[in-house]
């Protein structure tokens, strides 16, 4: 899952998510992120979270994800230009597993990816 | 030779516009040196006449090989993972059971350049030793403006975004205006040495662990031979050499013998294998 107020930005997330066969699902805010995941049976593996967005931002998102136990298995990863330590620290401290700042590179959130253990070997090399 | 100032322009305009990476001036030594391998990959006499070609033809594939010559080689953090795993099971237990009267390891990161290995290996340190133990990393490489760079310990926040898990990024950095510097009690255990491996090395003391990863694959047969016959001086008996996963010292150096390490291999000096270890051919 997608999660970012800006169009081109969904679209750059879903091309590289898409070279790990991710099929990914769109939201333009928290509020449209959580509203979707209530619908859905399955839900992601995976999730990719601006900070600032309208309606909800990306920390309460987490925040709300981490309180759901149907959502426990999403692994929640920050994409966001918000680079104050403190703010990593909080995202973190939220249940965020990982944290990439903006601007990054596809090899950069590829590499986060597999941190995660969510790229097969050798996709990223 | 050095990069014309139009040359470094044109690539800083580039790699700003494509990539959001600023390339202060100054840094001409640093493209420079990422762009050689470049220029051989496309057949170019040199980075000049590399840069002139694209300057008068453009061309989007060449340009992505600039971007991620200034992006993404050699300097993620931990870089091929496996290494760093290995260092963690098996050689530091290894090395914690026998040197257990002096409580300290000392690590060589060899070509260290921007300096991510040498800090790597320190944040895998300080994670993995017990309590009591201490340990020196020295980083070294040919290029005075890599030490220099090593020593400042400021990455941007492109690179910091390289492999460095977010936890770690938080516990063994902080934030000096738009860039991440090193914190000071893991560089404290860290220094950078000048060093050209292919010249006679300093007498200084030896290593328990040497990392010489993508280093040898620059080199002839000849000057492979003379950096092992080198490196195996500064490596202490019972000590381990890693190289990059397409190096190795098979039909270069008998003296090593490869070993596995984890899921990876690394060398040890060939008298010094404990029987029964496992061996990789």
């Amino acid at each position: 899952m997608v999660i970012d107020d800006s169009r081109a930005m969904r679209m750059i997330l879903k091309r590289i998510v898409a070279k790990l066969n991710f099929e990914a699902i769109e939201a333009g805010d928290g509020q449209e992120a959580l509203d979707l995941l209530a619908t859905m049976t399955e839900v992601p593996e995976l999730a990719l979270i601006d900070w600032n967005m309208p309606n909800m931002n990306g920390l309460e998102f987490v925040t709300k994800v981490r309180a759901e136990p149907r959502l426990r298995e999403m692994t929640l990863v920050m994409v966001t230009t918000e680079s104050e330590q403190s703010q990593i620290v909080r995202a973190l401290a939220a249940g965020a597993h990982e944290y990439v700042i903006k601007p990054f590179t596809e090899g950069a959130m590829i590499e986060k990816l597999a941190l995660l253990g969510l790229v097969p070997t050798g996709a990223n090399s | 030779m050095t990069l014309s100032q139009a040359d470094f322009a044109f690539v800083s305009t580039l790699v700003r516009r494509e990539a959001a990476i600023v390339l202060a001036p100054g840094k001409e030594y640093l493209v420079e040196a990422r762009l050689i391998p470049v220029a051989r990959q496309v057949g170019a006499a040199s980075v000049n006449e590399f840069l002139a070609n694209l300057q008068r033809k453009p061309n989007p594939d060449d340009q992505r090989r600039i971007i991620d010559a200034l992006t993404t080689n050699e300097t993620s953090w931990f870089r091929d993972r496996e290494p760093f795993t290995a260092l963690t099971d098996v050689v530091l237990p290894e090395l914690v059971k026998s040197r257990g009267s002096a409580r300290k390891l000392r690590l060589w990161s060899a070509a260290s350049s921007s300096g991510q290995e040498a800090y790597s290996l320190a944040i895998t340190l300080q994670e993995a030793l017990p309590a009591g133990w201490s340990y020196e990393i020295m980083g070294s490489d040919i290029s005075t403006e890599m030490i220099k760079r090593a020593e400042q310990a400021e990455y941007s926040q492109v690179e910091v975004n390289r492999g460095l898990p977010a936890t770690q990024l938080v516990q063994y950095f902080e934030r000096v205006g738009a860039h991440w510097r090193v914190a000071p009690h893991l560089r404290r255990n860290v220094s950078f040495k000048h060093m050209n491996l292919t010249a006679p090395l300093p007498s200084i003391p030896q290593f328990d662990v040497i990392f010489l990863r993508n280093v040898l694959i620059y080199f002839d047969v000849a000057t492979k031979k003379s950096v092992l016959r080198n490196v195996a001086r500064l490596l202490r008996p019972d000590g381990w050499l890693f190289l990059g996963a397409a190096e190795t010292t098979i039909g270069i150096d008998d003296n090593y013998e490869r070993v596995a390490a984890g899921r990876t291999s690394a060398y040890r000096v060939r008298s010094a294998v404990p029987a029964g270890a496992a061996r990789k051919g």
